[in-house]
């Protein structure tokens, strides 16, 4: 990590960094379109963003500290994975060898202070919601290393911003079919972790059907921004991992990289709402089923990157 | 895109046909997997004669006709009316739940690749995924007779087992005769036929075709 990457790296950050609100109403867009409406403004979410801002938190009596750090921890993880995640250029700004495991971690640290003020509430239906995050979470994480595993090989290094992104466009070299196999599986990590269609629907409003939603509704004001704010940026972080593996730069030269990842990023929020537009929900027991598939998919892509690279 | 990268992108979407095949619950889409994982089976011929830079040869077109015919079009058209006319229950039961199925067959690809890898073979197969992918299709085959309770399911295993069969024969391919090959196809054919009526007998006798149920004897 040098000074001029650093120095470099702060105008990508307040793109990246700015952007997420920008790609969740590219979703609603593809979305309202799909359903024949025009849909909410392209702003709307940063004007949602910023009336939370300005609003005064309530924290309910019967809730401690962790209610309150929540939000925070979630959203600190998650900007902290910014650092370690190549969103529009490659290579990362404070990236090392074996932060794939950091970022890992990252994300379910995050991930385990939202469960903890969900649960801190003593609410039923947040209790509920808590007990389907970790279920799921806990079964998209096998997919998410395995993939890691397979990318590992490939990418001939344990850190996140070499392995992916590097070869040349097109040219996967001896793992084709198994790059294949990590970008489906990658994609449903995608769609678990930021809570969409098929898996959750962050449209809901019934209790029983929430996933993530029901976990934040004690949430207001600022931590309901943070939330908000971190759901989206989580989308660009793990959308960035799953374009980077699936379309790598390897030929093109270094200024394209910003414009076409952010084309590549409304490309997949694009897909994402096709996606949400098009599936009906899975029912909550069918769930697992997916996530299994995606574990499987990434397990055969490890057999096949490893049957290749010891031959 | 060259024809080897092809033929290993079409055994990798054979063994995810098969896993898949695990976890689908409608008997129909079960069938329409089948069709589509021996229509990807057809291709295969032709692929060796294209990777040796020469016009598929007219034993590879026969091969790939009679498969495509039998194996794409008559058994999946047989089952689907079955499915249709027999008022059969169209969901699949199985013993083992869909997602423990999926990583029992998902130990079972491991485990194939694991094998085929210490196999000493006569000859160098089409493609280092060929014998992995047969064996995976092979015992997931396997799994499917010994693991669903339907009748028409243990059709649908055997029929994946004769496609690990078939798959590793393409090894041989050379050297096996055109009529042994129709025989083989026919067999099937005749084999999916009987079966067919019997699970409408079975089906008409006792209203239901659960295998479990017809384990004991009637002592008389």
């Amino acid at each position: 990590m040098n000074v001029l990457r650093v120095i470099l790296a702060v105008p990508e950050a307040v793109v990246v960094l700015a952007m997420p609100p920008l790609l969740m109403s590219v979703i609603a867009k593809t979305k309202a379109r799909f359903a024949g409406r025009v849909g909410p403004p392209w702003l709307q979410p940063y004007y949602d963003l910023a009336k939370l801002v300005r609003k005064a938190p309530v924290h309910s009596r019967t809730t401690t500290w962790i209610f309150r750090a929540g939000p925070i921890v979630s959203l600190a993880a998650l900007l902290t994975v910014a650092l370690l995640v190549p969103v529009l250029t490659r290579g990362t700004p404070l990236g090392f060898a074996g932060d794939v495991i950091l970022i890992a971690y990252l994300l379910a640290l995050g991930r385990m202070f939202t469960v903890l003020a969900a649960m801190d509430t003593g609410s039923s239906f947040e209790g509920m919601g808590a007990a389907r995050e970790v279920t799921f979470g806990a079964m998209s994480e096998p997919a998410l290393f395995l993939s890691f595993v397979v990318l590992a090989v490939a990418g001939r290094s344990l850190e996140l911003g070499r392995m992916v992104g590097a070869p040349p466009l097109g040219a996967w070299g001896p793992v084709g079919p198994a790059m294949v196999l990590v970008v489906g599986a990658l994609l449903i990590v995608l769609i678990t972790e930021t809570c969409r269609v098929p898996v959750d629907d962050p449209a809901t409003h019934l209790e029983l059907t929430m996933i993530h939603e029901v976990m934040v509704l004690d949430h207001s004001g600022p931590d309901l921004a943070a939330i908000t704010y971190g759901a989206a940026l989580k989308f660009v972080l793990l959308g960035s991992i799953l374009l980077h593996a699936a379309l790598p730069h390897g030929g093109l030269p270094a200024w394209l990289d910003p414009p076409l990842r952010i084309a590549e990023l409304a490309g997949l929020a694009v897909l994402v709402g096709v996606l949400e537009s098009s599936l009906a929900r899975l029912r909550l027991n069918r769930v697992p089923l997916l996530l299994a598939g995606a574990t499987v998919l990434a397990g055969l892509a490890t057999v096949l990157t490893l049957m290749r690279s010891t031959a | 895109m060259n024809v080897q990268a092809a033929v290993d992108i079409v055994l990798v979407l054979v063994i995810l046909l098969d896993l898949a095949m695990l976890a689908v619950s409608r008997l129909s889409t079960l069938v329409r997997l089948f069709a589509i994982q021996s229509l990807l089976l057809a291709l295969l011929p032709m692929a060796e004669g294209l990777l040796s830079g020469t016009m598929p040869g007219m034993h590879a077109v026969e091969i790939t006709g009679g498969t495509i015919g039998i194996k794409v079009v008559l058994i999946p058209w047989i089952l689907l009316r079955i499915i249709r006319t027999g008022e059969i229950h169209a969901e699949v039961t199985p013993f083992l739940g869909f997602a423990a199925s999926l990583f029992v067959g998902a130990v079972l690809v491991a485990a194939s690749f694991a094998v085929s890898a210490r196999l000493p073979l006569p000859m160098t197969p089409l493609s280092a995924m060929l014998v992995p992918a047969s064996f995976s299709t092979l015992m997931i085959g396997l799994f499917v007779l010994i693991s669903r309770l339907k009748a028409i399911t243990q059709v649908l295993g055997f029929l994946l087992v004769e496609n690990g069969i078939f798959l590793f024969g393409l090894m041989l391919l050379k050297s096996m005769p055109a009529l042994v090959e129709i025989g083989i196809l026919l067999d099937v054919f005749v084999g999916v036929f009987l079966m067919a009526i019997v699970v409408y007998h079975i089906r008409r006798t006792f209203d239901h075709m659960d295998m479990d149920a017809l384990s004991e004897l009637e002592g008389r």
